[in-house]
């Protein structure tokens, strides 16, 4: 206890030297060890794709057939703390998004720990809605699903709407979201997925989607969560947004973690590696 | 303290402390942390589940709505696909077949007995069909949100039982166009169709389980729930068919013990009058109530163990 203390003590030192943000204890809130993440993917196998070779496979008993494996994480360990914002670089397909996916306990680990605190949340653009269903359809399920009442919902759906601006050019929000252009399906999916406090916040790519005016509101909202959430991890391919909201950055490259450390050594090696 | 104040505001490794000679797992131990993802405990998992009961609700809504939202009759949609099913059957069966041919109550009974056995057998056939898709199917979602896994199966069984429900006006027009008028009789749809309702989910989620592992099974399925079809006496009567060809009687005992065949005979029973009791199987509630919770329970469970794998590939 009196090691905590000691540390807060600290901790509250900081914060008078240096201001915002406010500085609790060192708390673990993420723990990951020795990481590793295998997708199989079905049709993905080399050779040929006739009806004659996929039986030969399985007759033959080939290891795989029809199957394969990308190892897309391999052997990440890091700690992260309350407070921290954490900055995930590395090029395409480094295993990135997939890192944060583990983090978020929505895909399994093949090997190695992942230990976190409360449940995280995944924030991405990706994340899948109802193209039948309207835009208010969606933003009703998607806040049920991600375990408001339907109360909250209620209470929150007008600001998620007008964080969204989906309104902004006429009554869209209950068209079907098969009609919405790329951008204001992220925009919608981004407003709904921030319209929860979050333990632990991983953004995946988010800061990109929309227009500058979008994109300036949510980087506000990111901030905001940041100050509610225990640790944000912020994964982008705009170095900008990084050194503007982290300041701890992981490059992951093949899925190996390259380096960990202060932001602006990470990216200047980053940058240097990018030949920028 | 140098390495705090180095990397901006805040520090990016911590002090040195006791807690770096402690090992990942101890540390988060310590500070409570859990595993991510774990699968939580059978009674946890009912309580997080009827903690998204709502979203459940409102799922299944939403995919009945979605199902002909790009087609220009709509929601009309939902009451003339049974009613074209059992008219391609009647033809078929009733009138090429001659399966009107010993129904109970008579030939003048066969409509009732058709459309009846044809809602009420797609009301478990659409669940194990859809069931199989309930995970592999909504993967970003999935992989996008955390959420009880059961509920999608759940909600997809739901879905079908409020379509089965909008076919029961159909079927009300044509049982009363028959002269079937509602009676007291009628009240027993409500506890056949609940132990159908759980035998459904059951099947749904184990379903949605082997599906997951095996994408393989939404091509096969269709083959196996038309046997099945076959098999249960939807447009004939089994104890009739089978006896015309002289089978053992403990096949047709089997058949009309199977899970379909009961829902199917129960409610016939409860709407059709002159449906006798004599034409169900023996201990049909006892059956009924057996095969809902056996597979209400078994596959709940079932799907529980595999709860943190979804989602995987």
């Amino acid at each position: 206890m009196a090691v905590a203390e000691e540390t807060q003590e600290k901790a509250e030192i900081v914060q008078q030297a240096d201001g915002p943000p406010a500085q609790k204890p060192w708390i673990p809130t993420v723990i990951a060890q020795d990481l590793h993440i295998v997708y199989r993917v079905y049709g993905g196998a080399k050779g040929k794709g006739s009806a004659t070779a996929a039986l030969n496979r399985i007759v033959r008993r080939k290891p795989g057939g029809g199957v394969r494996e990308v190892h897309a994480v391999k052997g990440v360990s890091f700690t992260a703390y309350r407070g921290q914002a954490i900055g995930l670089i590395g090029s395409n397909g480094s295993g990135k998004s997939t890192l944060l996916r583990a983090i978020a306990g929505l895909l399994p680990a093949e090997s190695g720990h992942v230990y976190t605190n409360g449940q995280p949340s995944l924030l991405g653009v990706n994340a899948a809605m109802m193209n039948d269903l309207t835009g208010e359809r969606n933003v009703v399920l998607g806040g049920l699903a991600m375990g408001l009442s339907r109360e909250e919902v209620a209470e929150r759906y007008q600001s998620i709407v007008d964080f969204s601006g989906i309104n902004e050019k006429g009554d869209f929000i209950t068209l079907p979201m098969r009609t919405y252009s790329s951008g204001m399906a992220a925009r919608l999916r981004f407003s709904i997925a921030a319209a929860k406090n979050h333990d632990v916040l991983m953004i995946d790519e988010a800061l990109a989607t929309g227009d500058k005016k979008f994109q300036r509101r949510s980087e506000k909202r990111v901030r905001q969560l940041r100050e509610e959430a225990g640790t944000v991890f912020l994964v982008s391919h705009n170095n900008k947004s990084i050194r503007d909201t982290c300041e701890r950055t992981l490059w992951l490259e093949k899925g190996e973690l390259v380096h960990d450390g202060p932001t602006e050594e990470v990216l200047k090696e980053y940058e240097k590696f990018t030949g920028k | 303290m140098t390495e705090t104040t180095q990397g901006g505001a805040v520090g990016v490794k911590p002090p040195p402390s006791p807690d770096d000679s402690l090992s990942p797992a101890d540390l988060a131990a310590k500070y409570g942390l859990t595993v991510s993802g774990a699968r939580p405990s059978l009674p946890q998992y009912v309580k997080q589940l009827w903690g998204r009961r709502h979203f459940i609700l409102a799922f299944s809504r939403a995919k009945l709505t979605a199902q002909y939202s790009q087609a220009k009759l709509g929601q009309l949609w939902q009451v003339v696909t049974p009613l074209l099913n059992a008219a391609v059957y009647y033809f078929i069966f009733g009138v090429i077949m001659e399966g009107r041919k010993g129904i109970p109550g008579g030939q003048g009974n066969y409509i009732p007995f058709l459309v009846t056995g044809v809602f009420v057998f797609t009301f478990t056939q659409t669940s194990v069909l859809n069931g199989v898709r309930a995970i592999s199917g909504n993967l970003g979602l999935v992989r996008a949100l955390h959420f009880p896994r059961a509920s999608l199966p759940i909600s997809i069984s739901l879905q079908q039982l409020q379509q089965l429900l909008f076919s029961m006006i159909v079927l009300v027009a044509i049982l009363i166009g028959f002269g079937n008028y509602p009676s007291l009789s009628w009240l027993l749809i409500l506890p056949a169709l609940a132990c159908q309702f759980l035998f459904n989910t059951g099947l749904a989620l184990i379903m949605a389980r082997l599906g997951s592992k095996t994408p393989d099974l939404a091509q096969l399925m269709p083959f196996i729930t038309r046997t099945w079809l076959y098999a249960s006496g939807v447009m004939f009567f089994l104890p009739y068919q089978l006896s015309k060809i002289r089978a053992e009687p403990w096949l047709g005992d089997l058949l009309q013990a199977n899970p379909a065949a009961v829902y199917m005979d129960l409610i016939r029973f409860a709407v059709i009058d002159s449906y006798p009791a004599s034409s169900l199987p023996p201990h049909v509630w006892a059956l009924a109530l057996g095969w809902g919770l056996l597979m209400g329970i078994g596959g709940f469970v079932f799907f529980w163990k595999s709860e943190e794998r979804y989602g995987r590939g």
